[in-house]
C-alpha cells in the first residue's frame, strides 16, 4: 500500500465532513435517549421518511431538499409528540418502559420501513440541487459541496438546539426533567408536557437529518438500518445528552470510518462505529463528555 | 409435572407432528414447517434472556448466523462436494451452539454491567460487526455467498428435508425442556428476581452478573444451534439475508405476542405468527408478511403487555379456584414459605 499524505488529509477532512452530517443524524437520538432515557432505536427510520419526503417535494416541485426538510419540521415535531403520547400512555406510565418499549419501537422502525418499501420500492432514490455535483478546491483538499453544505447547515442546527437547551426556559426544562422529574413538578411544571416536546424536537431533526442523508447519498428504504449502530455509537461516545459530545464523538468515528475505508476499503467501514461502540461501553460507558 | 414426564409428551407430540406432516404427503409441509420449528427454538432461546431476564437482545440475527456460518466453515474445512454429509448434523449443530454460545458470554460479559439499553443497543451492533467480517471473509464465501451440497436422501428417515425437518424438531422440543426446566429450578428464580428488580436483586445477593451470563450463554447457544442446520436448508447462503432483521423481529415479536413469563407463551407466539407468515408468504407477499409482524408487536404491546398468556390469566383470574390459579399458588408457595 503506498502512503501518501494528500490521500491521510483528504481522508481526514471528509471524516469530519461527514462527521458533520452524523452529528445531524445523532443529535435526535442524544435528545431522547441521553436526556429523555426512551430508547428510540426508530430514529432512523424517521431519518429515511424525512429523506423521502424531501424527495418527493424535490422531484414534484423542485423546491431545494434542505429547505424543504425546515418548512416540514413542524409536522415531523407534532409527529414526535404523537409517539411520544402514545409510549407515555402505554409504557411509561405504567412503567413497562425498558423492554416492551423497546420492542414498540423496533416494531414502529419495521412499519415505516416496510410501508416505504411497499410504496416506492427498493429503488435508489435521489435528489436534485445545484450544489450536489461541485467540488470545492483548496491546494490538494477537496471539499465536495455536497457534503459540505449539511456539514455547515447540520452544525448550525446544533449550534441552535444547545442555545435552545441552555438558554430558554423550555430548554433548561428538558434538561432537567431528565434529572429529577419530581423537583420538576413542584415547580409547576408538567414534565409529561416537557417531555413531549423534547420529543418532538427530536423527531424534528430527523427531517433535516434526512434531507441531508438524501443529498450525500441515494437511498432507499433499509439504508436506515446502517445509522442505527452508528448514531448509538455516536451518542454512547459522546456521552449521554451532551451536544458538544455527540459533535466530537461524530467527527471521530466520521475520522476513523473514513481513514478505514480509504485505506483497508470500504467494506470494512461498518464494523468501525460498532467497534468503537463496543469499545466504549466496555472502557468508558460514560463516553467522553459524560456527566 | 415432572421433567421427564414433560419430556415424553413433547416427543410425542413430535412424533405426531411428524406423522401428520409425512401423512399431508407434500413436501411444502416441511419446508413452511421447518421455518416455523426453527423460529420456536429461536423464540424460546431469546426468551429466556428476554422474558426470564428482561434483557432485550436484537441480535438473534447474529447469533443464528453465527451457527449457520460455523457450519459453512466446518463444511469447507472438512466436507467437500462429493461427500456432502461428511459431517453429521448433531456434530454441526454443537460446533454452532458453542461458537454462538462462547460469544453471547463475551457480548454479555463487556455489556452486562451496564444498563439494559446498552445491551440492547451493543446487540444490534454485534449483527451488524459480524456481517461486515464475514463479509469480508472469503473462506465462507464473503459477499458473494457460499453453496452447500445435500445428499438427496438420508437413509431410514426419506428425503433430506424430512430428516432436517425431524432434527429441528428435536431442536425444538430440547429448547422447550430446557426453558421449562430453568423456569422452574433456583436459576430461574434468580433470573425473575433480575427482571423484577435487579438492585434489590444484587443486594439480597443474588450473583446477578454470573445469572445473566449463563442466561445470554444458553439464550446464544441455542441460537447458534437452530442455525446450524440453515445451510443444508437453503443451500446457498449469503450474508445480506442470514443476518436479516427478520430473525430480530421475529424472535422478538413472537415471545411478547405470546407471553414472556413462561416456556409457553414463546411456542404459542410462534405457532400463530410463524403460521401467519408462511400463508401471507404464499398468498400475499413476504414484504406484506413483515409489515404485518410490525403492526401485530405494536399492537400486541400496547393492548396486551403480557401476551395471551396474559389475557388467558386475567380471564382465569376471574374465576375463583379455576386450575391455573391454584398450580400458580403451588408454584410460588416454596418462595412464599422459606
Amino acid at each position: 500500500m503506498i502512503f501518501s499524505f494528500d490521500l491521510l488529509v483528504n481522508a481526514v477532512i471528509s471524516g469530519i465532513l461527514i462527521g458533520g452530517f452524523y452529528a445531524a443524524v445523532t443529535v435526535g437520538i442524544s435528545l431522547s435517549f441521553g436526556i429523555l432515557d426512551i430508547v428510540n432505536i426508530a430514529h432512523p427510520a424517521f431519518i429515511i421518511l424525512g429523506s423521502y419526503v424531501a424527495y418527493i417535494v424535490n422531484s414534484t416541485l423542485g423546491i431545494d431538499p434542505i429547505l424543504t426538510s425546515i418548512i416540514v419540521t413542524p409536522a415531523f415535531f407534532v409527529l414526535g409528540a404523537l409517539i411520544y403520547q402514545v409510549y407515555y400512555l402505554s409504557f411509561e406510565r405504567r412503567g413497562q418502559e425498558s423492554m416492551r418499549g423497546l420492542a414498540f419501537f423496533f416494531g414502529l422502525l419495521f412499519i415505516t420501513e416496510v410501508s416505504l418499501v411497499l410504496y416506492f420500492g427498493v429503488d435508489y432514490r435521489y435528489v436534485e440541487a445545484p450544489y450536489i455535483g461541485p467540488t470545492w478546491h483548496f491546494g490538494t483538499i477537496d471539499a465536495p459541496l455536497r457534503i459540505l453544505i449539511p456539514c455547515v447547515v447540520s452544525l448550525l442546527l446544533i449550534g441552535c438546539l444547545q442555545l435552545l437547551l441552555t438558554r430558554s426556559f423550555i430548554g433548561r426544562a428538558i434538561m432537567a426533567v431528565s434529572q429529577d422529574a419530581l423537583a420538576l413538578r413542584l415547580m409547576a411544571v408538567d414534565p409529561v408536557r416537557i417531555k413531549r416536546i423534547a420529543f418532538g424536537i427530536s423527531i424534528a431533526t430527523a427531517s433535516l437529518a434526512g434531507a441531508f442523508l438524501i443529498i450525500i447519498q441515494p437511498v432507499e428504504p433499509s439504508v436506515g438500518r446502517d445509522y442505527i449502530g452508528r448514531v448509538f455509537a455516536i451518542c454512547v461516545l459522546g456521552g449521554m445528552g451532551s451536544l458538544p459530545g455527540v459533535v466530537i464523538a461524530a467527527m471521530l468515528i466520521g475520522i476513523v470510518e473514513s481513514l478505514t475505508s480509504t485505506f483497508y476499503g470500504p467494506s470494512w467501514a461498518p464494523a468501525v462505529s460498532f467497534g468503537f461502540l463496543l469499545l466504549t461501553l466496555a472502557v468508558r460507558p460514560a463516553g467522553l463528555l459524560g456527566r | 409435572m415432572r421433567t421427564p414426564f414433560f419430556l415424553v409428551i413433547c416427543l410425542a407430540v413430535a412424533a405426531v407432528v411428524f406423522f401428520a406432516a409425512v401423512a399431508v404427503g407434500n413436501d411444502y409441509a416441511f419446508f413452511a414447517g421447518y421455518v416455523i420449528l426453527q423460529y420456536v427454538v429461536l423464540s424460546t432461546a431469546w426468551n429466556i434472556l428476554g422474558g426470564y431476564c428482561g434483557y432485550v437482545n436484537f441480535g438473534s440475527a447474529a447469533f443464528f448466523a453465527l451457527g449457520a456460518y460455523s457450519t459453512v466453515a466446518v463444511y469447507k474445512l472438512i466436507g467437500n462436494n462429493d461427500l456432502p454429509d461428511v459431517v453429521p448434523m448433531p456434530a454441526l449443530m454443537l460446533v454452532g451452539g458453542v461458537i454462538s454460545g462462547v460469544v453471547g458470554l463475551g457480548m454479555g460479559y463487556l455489556t452486562l454491567r451496564l444498563r439494559g439499553a446498552f445491551f440492547a443497543i451493543a446487540t444490534l451492533a454485534l449483527a451488524v460487526v459480524l456481517q461486515t467480517l464475514v463479509v469480508n471473509w472469503d473462506f465462507v464465501g464473503g459477499s458473494r455467498g457460499a453453496y452447500i451440497l445435500r445428499s438427496e436422501t438420508v437413509p431410514l428417515i426419506g428425503p433430506y428435508i424430512h430428516y432436517l425437518f425431524l432434527v429441528m424438531l428435536l431442536l425444538a422440543v430440547a429448547a422447550l425442556v430446557i426453558a421449562r426446566l430453568i423456569e422452574r429450578s433456583r436459576l430461574g428464580y434468580g433470573f425473575a428476581t433480575i427482571r423484577d428488580d435487579e438492585m434489590a436483586a444484587e443486594a439480597s445477593g443474588v450473583p446477578t452478573l454470573r445469572l445473566k451470563l449463563v442466561a445470554t450463554t444458553i439464550s446464544g447457544a441455542l441460537m447458534g444451534m437452530a442455525g446450524a442446520p440453515f445451510p443444508y436448508y437453503i443451500g446457498y447462503l449469503q450474508p445480506a439475508s442470514t443476518f436479516g432483521l427478520d430473525y430480530a423481529v421475529n424472535s422478538i415479536a413472537m415471545p411478547l405476542i405470546g407471553g414472556t413469563t413462561s416456556w409457553v407463551g414463546p411456542l404459542i407466539g410462534t405457532i400463530l405468527l410463524g403460521s401467519l407468515q408462511q400463508i401471507a408468504t404464499v398468498t400475499i407477499s413476504s414484504a406484506v408478511n413483515l409489515l404485518l409482524v410490525g403492526v401485530i408487536l405494536v399492537v400486541f404491546v400496547i393492548v396486551a403487555p403480557n401476551g395471551i398468556i396474559g389475557l388467558v390469566h386475567h380471564y382465569w383470574q376471574h374465576k375463583p379456584g379455576d386450575f391455573v390459579g391454584r398450580r400458580r399458588v403451588e408454584a410460588d408457595s416454596p418462595e412464599a414459605v422459606p
